[in-house]
């Protein structure tokens, strides 16, 4: 809404990761609206507070619907919008500091729900907005504002999160391959039920990685990204677990269950239960 | 003549809630007017609890100081209540359990070995319910018809469960009539002309809310409002209606923020923990303008203090509860019957100024069962937000300085709703100019709000008692106390504490004193009131307790005497 938008004075830096990311989910939200033939003001995007939040004023073409809530609230507000009005499509975007820190007690309960929202999760490792403080994601050992001797935490492992909780469809991929991100989110979309594509998108500020992500082959460094095996069965949850345990960064599916939503679980209670008008329920209090 | 008011209290563990809920329905059924208070520690089972009935041939204001009839179950119940009996009253105790000192006023059975021996273990509060009876006249056979009005639910064994219900209620009243007390005769009740529904504080919320259109609701179960959630799950069902369990108040403020910004009506219910977490959601709300109710059932605080007691101490927390600048508008009903229209009024005010609005009551108002004149629904009236239908996008819903259409998703008007500052159409931004004008749009619709109910009396009186919330009805009985004895005072209450209807404002405006009654230690309102520039004072009480009538009419007088500088009456 805001590329035109001469008040709004945020901008990501040269580089950042999540102009790609942006442009991926602009084409995954005309290709998924097209497909289901609803019009773009079905989707409504929840963005979180940080860099990667900024997506929801930044979208070029035709507008869908946008919240920009408080700091790590992003699965409650979506739960609120998809059971309010389940014909939304509802999309969320966050960065790692957001999803896996303040908001991560939220993701357990969504998993469980099966909530048919999509995640598009954007880390860079780092908190952008304050100015590079470590994040869950920041690897250990790492000099940042916060930690000048050094992360004495242990990085968290977002794909062995996601399983452990029962996330239904995850996805992982980089921004720099915007047409497949595109199709991985379009993907996630499509799911009935709880995904999250979780994309690695650079910091060239704070935490500039795109050489250890693509590797440069004149410093000697190997690409941490691969792409999923082709014989990979993402229904096979123990070889999705092994993907996960994996190090370096997949690129693509890995791991999908088909099972009933908490939409449908709704509409099945629905038909069992019998709706009262206000009338008749204060005469179950008469005297 | 006889009494007019009959106030019994069971003290003990087991069977308490039940006798107290028999007594009152059966009371209800009659023809009298009745009240419940019922307090209990926060575990599953046991501990000390007691319940009360307060009977009366005129509608119930209070849950009744003085208790004419303690039903003691247990030894611990014994001693902890028996000071509050009435001289002339009477202590029905369970035998088979203890026995008190001799020169008590009081008589005994085993109401567990007489319930074996009806035929029915449950029975023993029906043995408790038919040894009441005779001490106030009060006539046995309405405890039967309410038996058989219970227990027939055409289930195989109805009959022998109403027989020795019966039976009970036969060998109860037998000892109570050997007994010799006798409390003098209730007078026969005066049935009200109108039909009535006998519905607790809670309840009577969620109704209200449900008649406005509420169709979406979240809820973590937090005592005293955790009635509200299992009332929602059972009864917020069917086509397009929503009632969930969620994982955290913070889940819950910011669920029925994404419900309401979907198009739904939506609530949660808490208590002040769950305010507390709600905070920042609250100010979100605010800032993004989205239209949800809270309702906050109030315990003592502050961190997790009392969870089943009663408080008014979270009124500082429910007006201001976000940080920055903003001021929730607040509805907090004074009674059962007010709570129906509160819950009603509430989710209409949040959808005509597009924002949050808050219920506050509490404990002893929450769980209270009272019968009440029924409702007239179709009186009620039913608000829903304007919502946009313009044509195109680009639409600017923040640019006017009053509340406009508001876009939902699947229609035209797509917009960021924004926690930042932000311009018409929710882009976020830091001109001074747009703080300036946001900040004061949010404030400016509040005037919207300005058709609370209030009550004023006798505004000639320089000194005035203004109590809120659920200590209206003790207040109330207070005040008219001291009419009768000749004092002059006056009375002003009403439901909406903010915003405050232009009269309430201009009537404490002129009075040289407003005595607030209310169950904190800070004197919240009054410290508000006296913000806004009014003189008021008030007489606090911070014990987990509800406000004693007779304390009351002492404590008034007293604050006009220290007022007035000598005794209010020659």
């Amino acid at each position: 809404m805001s590329a035109r938008n001469p008040e709004y004075d945020f901008k990501w830096c040269p580089g950042c990761g999540d102009f790609g990311v942006r442009r991926a989910l602009e084409w995954a939200l005309l290709a998924h609206s097209e497909k289901t033939e609803q019009p773009m003001s079905d989707n409504v995007i929840v963005a979180g507070i940080g860099c990667s939040g900024n997506t929801v004023h930044l979208l070029e073409g035709e507008q869908p619907f946008g919240i920009h809530g408080i700091h790590g609230r992003t699965l409650p507000i979506a739960f609120g919008v998809k059971q309010g009005r389940p014909r939304s499509n509802t999309v969320v975007v966050a960065g790692d500091g957001d999803f896996l820190s303040i908001g991560a007690e939220h993701i357990g309960p969504a998993a469980q729900r099966n909530v048919d929202v999509t995640c598009v999760i954007m880390d860079n490792g780092v908190y952008g907005l304050t100015k590079g403080q470590a994040s869950p994601t920041t690897l250990f050992g790492t000099t940042t504002s916060s930690t000048p001797f050094g992360k004495i935490e242990a990085a968290i492992k977002p794909f062995e999160l996601y399983l452990a909780h029962g996330v239904s469809f995850i996805a992982s991929h980089y921004s720099s391959r915007p047409r497949d991100l595109a199709r991985l989110i379009e993907e996630a979309m499509e799911h009935k039920g709880f995904s999250i594509v979780h994309v690695q998108s650079p910091c060239t500020t704070y935490n500039d990685t795109y050489d250890l992500l693509k590797g440069n082959k004149k410093a000697g460094i190997a690409p941490l990204v691969f792409d999923v095996p082709k014989d990979h069965d993402p229904t096979d949850k123990d070889a999705a677990a092994a993907l996960a345990r994996r190090s370096g960064i997949p690129l693509g599916v890995i791991y999908r269950e088909e099972r009933p939503t908490l939409e449908d679980r709704q509409t099945e209670i629905r038909k069992k239960a019998r709706s009262r008008t206000s009338e008749e329920m204060v005469e179950t209090y008469a005297v | 003549m006889g009494t007019t008011d009959l106030v019994v209290r069971f003290a003990g563990e087991a069977g308490v809630v039940t006798s107290a809920e028999s007594l009152a329905a059966t009371a209800a059924l009659a023809g009298y007017h009745v009240q419940t208070y019922a307090t209990f520690p926060s575990q599953i089972l046991g501990g000390p609890v007691h319940t009360q009935v307060h009977i009366s041939t005129s509608p119930t204001l209070s849950d009744g100081d003085e208790v004419d009839v303690l039903v003691a179950f247990s030894e611990d119940g014994f001693n902890r209540h028996k000071d509050a009996l009435v001289p002339g009253g009477v202590i029905i105790y369970n035998s088979g359990e203890f026995d008190p000192p001799k020169e008590t006023p009081s008589f005994g059975l085993p109401f567990d070995e007489i319930a074996k021996e009806v035929g029915n273990s449950r029975a023993s509060n029906m043995v408790v319910l038919g040894a009441i009876a005779p001490l106030a006249n009060f006539p046995v056979q309405a405890l039967k018809d309410y038996v058989t009005k219970r227990f027939t639910r055409g289930r195989p064994g109805d009959e022998q469960i109403v027989e020795a219900n019966s039976l009970a209620l036969d060998r109860g009243a037998e000892a109570g009539r050997k007994s010799g007390f006798s409390l003098g005769e209730l007078d026969p009740p005066i049935r009200p002309e109108y039909e009535q529904i006998m519905i607790t504080g809670n309840a009577a919320i969620a109704v209200g809310a449900v008649h406005a259109g509420l169709d979406f609701y979240v809820g973590y179960p937090i005592s005293p409002a955790t009635t509200i959630l299992v009332w929602m799950e059972q009864n917020l069902v069917g086509e397009d209606r929503f009632a969930y369990q969620v994982s955290s108040e913070i889940e819950s403020i910011n669920a029925i923020i994404g419900a309401g910004y979907s198009g739904r009506k939506s609530m949660t219910a808490t208590a002040g923990p769950g305010i507390a977490l709600m905070s920042e959601g609250l100010g979100f709300a605010w800032m993004a303008e989205i239209p949800c109710v809270v309702v906050d059932v109030q315990r003592g605080g502050p961190a997790t203090g009392l969870p089943t007691k009663t408080e008014q101490s979270d009124l500082f927390a429910c007006i201001h509860p976000a940080h920055g600048d903003a001021k929730m508008p607040v509805i907090a009903p004074g009674s059962v019957e007010e709570c129906l229209y509160a819950g009603a009024l509430a989710v209409n005010w949040a959808e005509r100024y597009q924002g949050p609005v808050i219920l506050m009551t509490e404990m002893q108002q929450a769980e209270r069962s009272q019968n009440i004149p029924r409702p007239d629904l179709s009186k009620i009236k039913v608000e829903s937000r304007r919502v946009y239908t313009g044509g195109s996008n680009g639409y600017q819903r923040y640019e006017a300085d009053e509340v406009g259409p508001m876009p939902i998703p699947g229609g035209p008007g797509a917009y960021v709703a924004n926690a930042s500052e932000h311009d018409g159409i929710g882009d976020t931004t830091h001109l001074p100019i747009r703080h300036i004008r946001g900040t004061e749009r949010r404030f400016n619709k509040l005037k919207l709000l300005n058709d609370s109910p209030f009550e004023i009396e006798n505004p000639d009186a320089t000194i005035a008692v203004m109590p809120w919330g659920g200590s209206k009805g003790a207040v109330r009985e207070a005040y008219l106390k001291l009419r009768d004895e000749g004092v002059d005072i006056g009375w002003i209450y009403s439901m909406a504490l903010h915003p405050l209807p232009q009269a309430v404002s201009e009537e404490l405006s002129r009075k040289e004193l407003v005595i607030v009654p209310e169950l904190n230690y800070q004197g919240q309102w009054s410290s508000l009131l006296r913000a806004d520039g009014h003189k008021a004072k008030s007489i606090t009480q911070y014990t987990g307790l509800p406000f004693m009538v007779s304390d009351l009419v002492d404590w008034i007088k007293q604050a006009i005497e220290v007022q007035k500088g000598g005794k209010v009456l020659a």
